[in-house]
């Protein structure tokens, strides 16, 4: 398999978000050579902005920088969480490339979310319903992905939980009764319930204890072994970064400073930003 | 036909948060490498071996000049290509193997040497019993093939390291110290495995300051003196 | 105008003016020409509190004219004092002739039952509606809910109901069963028991829904589809009466209420009063049939 480079499975080009009303230059006064995302003119916020990379099939991205630089808003416009203010985005599986996500409908969109791509939050509280049984979380995911069979649903969702490692006998108990770390081995057997080509992951191991972030980690890359699914990876901790991506976007002021393979940004970085994110790797 | 060109390639390192702080760690590189040879590359510490390995490997950027490699789909300048066209080489045609152990944690000693095989070899058990294959002839004592490689020993994880480098056969092995704290013994094990890999074709960039297993290995040796190849060291081996 | 001697002011025909008819009608247009859609409408007062039938009454004096014989049942009842007074109400207000016979009355207002009885053509039925909206059950936020109709997002619907099912080993939803009609909207066909679930779909009556407290108005045309939610291997099923009868008349195959005596002894009656009476004194009846209790009655019989 070699690589050919209209072989993409998602391609995202100038994706931006600004929340308020942006003046003639607000891209021009902000963004980390003015250590700002606030538009000085306008007050304007700018959360990202000209965001655009390729992944490809089975490969693991990186968005890595501090908090507020705008890497969870990239992967939240891109699971249409947030609505974008400009740019777009093209999904191979979805009609070969030729249509922009951003620009579909919300029905299309949810097709989209429900076939072709999984969410794991940072708070299992954000992708999960927590008044449904976790096995009920996961037939969600399978009803609408037009699975009406309440035999194969619980079937499916008891093979997925043994995957993740959750007790299947604890299938019908809500996920407020489970521990965090189980909490986000129910959101990952949700998010790739319908075997989708793409997965998004958010800081999903903060907050969590080391040993348990731990087992989390061994997971996503089991399943990444496992499955060949390409993720992008979002955290501030360059040790998840450097555990599991291939490839690291580097942001600061919501644009991206440096992008490289992830073992040149960790070991040659050429931006200011991120050899002092380098250099605080513990 | 040459697997690897090198021409004028340098390579400083900009420190910005160190006052914009330079670095010339490799100046004015300039050497041709042919398919199925073995390159030893010595020098003292510090003088610019590792920075050369790495450049060629893309985990350092070339500051300038070329790093034409000749891939199995055709010429690509390791300097400048994609990213992805990188991580499609490292997978499917160039190892490194560097001096020490980084690997990744809660993985057993087999799978750790298995990594590679896994991509090429789809039955697992098989590719495990390959891997033990090779853990047996490198000496590793049996009960470790399953614990965690983190807590083992330096001349322990060196041999994890050497096996887990060329139990794939790669076509282009890039490979820092693989001598260094072995016993005699397995020395003489790690030499043959890599003389057994150039006879069936991998070209081998070595970097070593063991005088018994350059004597053995390598073709011919480069010397790099701060950072420059000093051309009055360059000994035709054997 | 109508007099009567129990107001001593003259009120307009069927208590409402006549703009605000109007305005009813419109809504119960926009309705029909949307079948199981909510559409919102004005709601006015009347002399009764929300939640007691105001939009069932709101339709009924929207829709009735001189000729029109009215029939009100209560669970069945035409003698529930809700019922009674409502009755008396319309009657008070239009003069119109009021009935207990089902299949006299061309205007029938109901609070959760359907009548045993079949409807035909010339009749309709107006329900009184609590709750109209049957997600509110899953999504508290009303704009959530509209956004859900709007884009025919039921997913949460339907893992409550398989959330109902793995807790209870069925879905138990005893009255108000969710139904898809004409395969876009999901309704609340108001607290009817699963029993008469079935007899919304392809019937031949115009089945309107008023929810006055809620200010929504909604409706099945006549021939319409109204399919309970199901899953391929978890069925929609009616209450089985089979191992119980009518306790006066011995009947069976009718939704029938449980009643408790004194002692603690419980025993069955036919819900619908004039049914009830029809089969007491042996007149003709027309009752509904549906595949569902055809399957009753097949097992009935392979149980002997």
């Amino acid at each position: 398999m070699t690589w050919k480079e209209d072989n993409w499975l998602l391609r995202v080009r100038n994706l931006t978000k600004i929340y308020g009303d942006p003046g003639e230059n607000t891209l021009a006064l902000t963004g980390p050579a003015f250590n700002t995302n606030q538009c000085p003119d306008t007050d304007s916020i700018v959360a990202c902005a000209d965001i655009s990379f390729d992944l490809y099939p089975g490969e693991v991205l990186g968005i890595v920088g501090e908090s507020g630089s705008g890497k969870s808003t990239v992967v939240k416009m891109l699971y249409f969480d947030l609505e974008k203010t400009g740019g777009a985005a093209w999904l191979k599986p979805y009609n070969d490339g030729c249509i922009n996500i951003l620009e579909e409908s919300n029905q299309r969109k949810r097709y989209i979310r429900n076939n072709l791509m999984g969410m794991v939050y940072q708070n299992p509280r954000d992708g999960l319903n927590f008044g449904f049984s976790s096995g009920g979380n996961i037939a969600e995911k399978l009803i609408m992905a037009g699975n009406m069979h309440v035999g194969n649903i619980r079937g499916r969702a008891y093979d997925l939980l043994e995957k993740t490692e959750v007790p299947v006998q604890r299938m019908d108990d809500r996920p407020g009764t489970f521990s965090g770390g189980m909490q986000q081995r129910v959101q990952i057997s949700k998010a790739i319930a319908n075997n989708p080509p793409l997965l998004f992951l958010d800081e999903v191991t903060t907050g969590l204890d080391v040993s348990v972030q731990a087992r989390v980690l061994d997971l996503i890359r089991e399943l990444q072994n496992m499955l060949g699914i390409a993720m992008i990876v979002v955290s501030h901790d360059l040790s998840v970064i450097r555990m599991l991506t291939d490839r690291t976007i580097v942001m600061k002021n919501g644009r991206i400073v440096e992008s490289g393979l992830t073992d040149q940004i960790l070991q040659d970085p050429q931006h200011a930003y991120s050899q002092l994110l380098v250099s605080s790797l513990l | 036909m040459n697997i690897l060109e090198v021409n004028d390639l340098s390579k400083v390192f900009n420190l910005h948060i160190l006052n914009e702080k330079k670095i010339e760690a490799l100046k004015q590189i300039n050497f041709a490498m042919k398919e199925g040879e073995i390159i030893g590359l010595t020098g003292k510490s510090g003088s610019g071996k590792s920075s050369l390995m790495k450049c060629i490997y893309r985990t350092y950027l070339a500051s300038s000049g070329e790093i034409i490699y000749a891939s199995r789909a055709g010429a690509i300048d390791m300097a400048t290509a994609d990213d992805h066209q990188v991580i499609d080489l490292r997978k499917s045609e160039i190892t490194y193997c560097s001096q020490f152990l980084s690997v990744i944690p809660r993985v057993s000693a087999v799978d750790v040497v298995c990594e590679n095989l896994f991509r090429i070899e789809k039955d697992k058990e098989q590719a495990r019993e390959t891997a033990k294959g090779m853990l047996e002839m490198l000496g590793l004592p049996t009960d470790l093939w399953d614990a965690f490689p983190v807590t083992f020993s330096g001349g322990e994880q060196q041999r994890i390291n050497v096996a887990r480098a060329i139990i794939a056969r790669p076509r282009f092995l890039l490979i820092d110290e693989p001598t260094a704290s072995l016993d005699a013994k397995t020395k003489d094990v790690v030499i043959d495995l890599i003389s057994d890999l150039k006879k069936n074709g991998t070209s081998v960039l070595c970097i070593s300051h063991d005088e018994y297993t350059l004597d053995r290995l390598v073709d011919r040796r480069l010397h790099l003196h701060l950072g420059e190849i000093n051309d009055a060291a360059v000994v035709e081996a054997n | 105008m109508v007099e009567n001697i129990k107001f001593s002011n003259k009120y307009n025909f069927a208590f409402i003016d006549e703009s605000t008819k109007k305005e009813i009608r419109r809504k119960l247009l926009k309705a029909v020409a949307i079948p199981g859609h909510q559409v919102p409408y004005s709601s006015p007062e009347m002399p009764i509190s929300r939640g007691w039938g105001t939009g069932g009454l709101h339709i009924t004096l929207a829709l009735i004219g001189r000729s029109d014989v009215f029939k009100i049942i209560d669970q069945g009842s035409d003698a529930s004092v809700n019922a009674c007074n409502l009755r008396e109400f319309v009657n008070a207000m239009t003069g119109c002739e009021t009935t207990f016979d089902t299949s006299k009355a061309t205007l029938v207002q109901t609070r959760h039952r359907i009548t045993e009885e079949e409807l035909n053509e010339n009749q309709i039925i107006v329900f009184q509606v609590p709750l109209p909206e049957p997600l509110r059950m899953v999504e508290r936020y009303e704009y959530k809910t509209l956004q859900m109709h709007a884009e025919a997002d039921y997913s949460k619907m339907w893992v409550s109901l398989y959330e109902a099912y793995v807790r209870y080993g069925a879905i138990m939803q005893g009255s108000g069963y969710p139904v898809m009609v004409n395969g876009r909207y999901i309704m609340s066909p108001s607290p009817i028991p699963r029993w008469d679930t079935p007899n919304l779909h392809q019937a031949k009556t115009l089945f309107l829904f008023g929810a006055g407290r809620e200010k929504r108005l909604y409706a099945v045309p006549p021939y319409t589809d109204v399919e309970p939610l199901e899953f391929e291997d978890v069925n929609f099923e009616i209450e089985d009466f089979s191992k119980s009868a009518c306790y006066k008349t011995g009947f069976k195959k009718a939704f029938l209420d449980e009643l408790y005596a004194d002692d603690g002894s419980q025993k069955y009656v036919i819900s619908d009063s004039n049914f009830l009476d029809k089969i007491d004194s042996e007149e003709e009846t027309h009752q509904y049939t549906n595949k569902y209790i055809d399957q009753l009655e097949a097992y009935d019989v392979e149980r002997g």
